[in-house]
């Protein structure tokens, strides 16, 4: 307990030098990434709890949750970029944007207070056999903290 | 805790504090009739920044995407310039994220979505639909004449 209490104001004491160094334009990653820090006591908090919402919302076959933070303008240990592969057969018959939308919603939490941008890739298992292909993420074009 | 770290960190404090009154704010005053915005024109795109200069990856992925297809004139709004744009938008078409992509004021998705469409070919059904015709069927047609 006593190891763990220290770790965590160890994490707090990191993020708040961190702080003090970032642009204006980085503070409310940084608000988001503390907190997630903080309530979870863990070290991957958010790509943590986007991996077991899915799997208990959509039950996937085959899941991929990718921080990808680190190619963006933010200090390291953030989760704010991610990108998601999940497979699974609640995709059958649902509309593109509805796919999305089914994503969405199991981690509707982490959307509204952690993550900054999320990139989607949701097949059904037949189009998974057809292409395993996931796309690059774009290069950041600097508007990571925007 | 130093002077200097004290009054950094109650600068950030109140500094956010106003970031939140004035999104308050912003959000309550100006009531933005999306319908107005995405109807009645072929393609709309909200993104950070414009077409000319995009500020972030997805954006710019969209625009490219486009330009691939010969599409040159789009409606964009630079959701970085407006707040109230910027967190409307999510509500209105009930989508966390930016860029989103409207045709004929129907919301078609992100980015992912276009570059799927793209890779799979629907997209150049969904330009035709709305009466604009894909550059790379040129493209196809004059490969096919020349073998």
């Amino acid at each position: 307990m006593a190891v763990k209490f220290q770790h965590l104001i160890s994490n707090i004491i990191n993020i708040n030098r961190d702080f003090l160094y970032l642009s204006s334009a980085n503070k409310h990653l940084i608000y988001k990434s503390f907190y997630a820090t903080v309530k979870m006591g863990d070290e991957k908090p958010v790509e943590n709890a986007i991996r077991t919402k899915l799997t208990e919302a959509l039950k996937p076959e085959y899941i991929e949750v990718i921080n990808e933070s680190y190619m963006h303008n933010v200090p390291k240990g953030t989760e704010s970029h991610f990108k998601v592969v999940i497979v699974s057969s609640a995709f059958e018959n649902v509309k593109r944007i509805e796919k999305h939308q089914l994503v969405h919603k199991a981690i509707q939490e982490e959307l509204d207070h952690s993550i900054h941008a999320l990139s989607i890739v949701a097949k059904t298992p037949k189009e998974w056999e057809v292409s395993k292909e996931v796309g690059q993420s774009p290069a950041c074009r600097g508007g990571a903290g925007l | 805790m130093n002077a200097i770290t004290r009054s950094v960190l109650s600068h950030n404090f109140r500094s956010s504090c106003q970031y939140v009154v004035f999104r308050a704010f912003s959000s309550e005053a100006k009531n933005i009739n999306f319908d107005d915005l995405v109807k009645g024109k072929p393609i709309v795109v909200f993104m950070k920044g414009t077409p000319v200069a995009p500020r972030c990856g997805f954006s710019n992925a969209v625009c490219q995407i486009l330009k691939h297809h010969g599409v040159k004139d789009f409606t964009s709004y630079d959701v970085l310039s407006d707040d109230a744009v910027r967190e409307g938008i999510k509500k209105y078409t009930n989508w966390p994220t930016i860029p989103q992509v409207f045709f004929n004021g129907e919301f078609v998705g992100g980015c992912d979505i276009m570059l799927d469409m793209h890779k799979n070919g629907d997209l150049i059904k969904e330009l035709q639909k709305v009466g604009i015709r894909s550059a790379l069927l040129d493209a196809k047609d004059n490969s096919d004449g020349k073998s």
